[in-house]
């Protein structure tokens, strides 16, 4: 029996990505990452910006991610996001600029400590691709 | 009687409308291509946004304490309208008919002694209804400059909502907008957002499937949700009426089209027999003068 199971990513303009063969995939859900895999206990969770991963037999494909609801149920993983982008045509500029409107957003007083943690994250991640 | 050079003057004018009118609809033809294309594009997000809310609502239970988008504030005393329109006219009866299904609801909440508040998204619904309804319109947003429709913008009207919401500025918000069903038929649409109206096709297949796992809990995934799933709906109505706005404007051109072509036509005919008339006029006198000699 193959181990593989679908998954959906879908943003509000257009299905993003649709694949029936992964087995795997890591998703940067609020309160950590989680890998998922076939016949995983239906969820449902957020997302945090981070790097949602895409194991199939052939390939492995990256997305920077910065909101969304992930959903798992029978064996297919909706995952329904704003923003995203597949990490190997990141453009570079925008990953940049998106860095600094963070940061000139942290430097605000004014926001509260969960919206600072996100946006911590959000510069942290998008550096380490900017790296890359 | 127009003397024939009004009657050739007239047959031109009415001629180079016809060739506007005839590129609109080609236009309109190829813009609703896409839309539609778009619009359809867009159903997954939104059909499956419905979906998780409504697994999620499910599995509340406790409702006095649920996020106040999703069950209400309790009262209906203030009713926030969105009235969804285009930014371009000559598209038949597609601005019209929104603001018919908008007024009445309008007049109902009037009747009633509500609060009526009013934001027109769209330049011809603020054209429209400002002249009744000036006093009510607390917003009016345009987004003439953006070419495609994107969620960017659908998002700041969701923005919008949720910010007036949260400082009790309404209690019950709905949507008017087109829905696209083909080319020749929209549906006006009356929508309501907030609170949400959990009710309809509620009854699929879901005895089973309160078994989810939720991390973190119910209530902050809901609350993370809802102002989501308004931008989404904003969104989804911004598409649908594209393609609506679009559809309408290719059914209205191409009826200009086809009445341009009767009235040269008409026109024409007119022109010759008058010609003829003249004409035959003018053999009439010289051949009594020929006789008279």
């Amino acid at each position: 029996m193959s181990n593989h199971f679908n998954i959906d990513i879908v943003n509000p303009e257009q299905s993003f990505l649709s694949k029936d063969n992964v087995f795997e995939v890591v998703i940067p859900a609020v309160e950590g990452e989680i890998g998922i895999l076939k016949d995983h206990i239906p969820i449902i969770s957020f997302l945090k910006p981070g790097i949602i991963r895409v194991f199939s037999e052939s390939e492995e494909q990256s997305f920077y991610v910065e909101d969304g609801i992930v959903e798992f149920k029978d064996n297919t993983l909706s995952v329904l996001t704003s923003s995203i982008f597949d990490l190997k045509d990141a453009d570079k500029n925008f990953v940049s600029e998106s860095i600094s409107s963070a940061e000139a957003e942290l430097s605000k007083d004014n926001i509260d400590d969960q919206k600072r943690f996100l946006l911590n994250h959000k510069v942290e991640v998008l550096k380490s691709i900017s790296i890359n | 009687m127009p003397s024939l050079d009004d009657l050739r003057k007239r047959i031109t004018s009415v001629k180079s409308t016809q060739k506007i009118t005839k590129a609109m609809k080609m236009v309109a033809a190829a813009k609703l291509r896409k839309a539609q294309e778009n619009a359809e594009k867009g159903r997954p997000y939104s059909e499956k946004m419905n979906n998780v809310i409504l697994n999620l609502s499910k599995s509340i239970t406790d409702k006095e304490n649920a996020p106040k988008l999703l069950v209400g504030t309790g009262e209906e005393k203030v009713h926030l309208c969105i009235v969804l329109t285009a930014d371009r006219g000559l598209c038949g009866g597609f601005n019209t008919n929104i603001i018919k299904k908008a007024k009445s609801y309008f007049e109902k909440i009037i009747s009633e002694n509500k609060t009526l508040k009013i934001i027109t998204v769209g330049s011809k619904g603020y054209d429209q209804l400002k002249r009744q309804y000036k006093s009510y319109i607390v917003e009016n947003i345009s987004f003439k400059e953006s070419k495609n429709i994107n969620y960017f913008d659908a998002d700041k009207v969701g923005k919008i909502i949720i910010e007036k919401f949260e400082k009790n500025e309404f209690d019950v918000c709905a949507i008017f907008y087109n829905k696209f069903k083909n080319v020749i038929t929209q549906i006006p649409q009356e929508q309501q957002i907030v609170p949400l109206n959990e009710d309809k096709d509620g009854k699929d297949d879901s005895s089973n499937d309160n078994d989810y796992e939720f991390e973190p809990d119910e209530d902050e995934i809901l609350s993370n949700l809802l102002p989501k799933n308004i931008s989404t709906q904003i969104f989804k109505a911004m598409l649908e009426n594209s393609a609506s706005e679009q559809g309408s404007r290719m059914t209205a051109m191409d009826n200009a089209t086809r009445n341009a072509g009767e009235l040269v036509d008409r026109l024409t005919i007119e022109y010759n027999r008058s010609r003829q008339a003249a004409i035959t006029k003018e053999l009439i006198e010289i051949i009594s003068g020929a006789e008279s000699l």
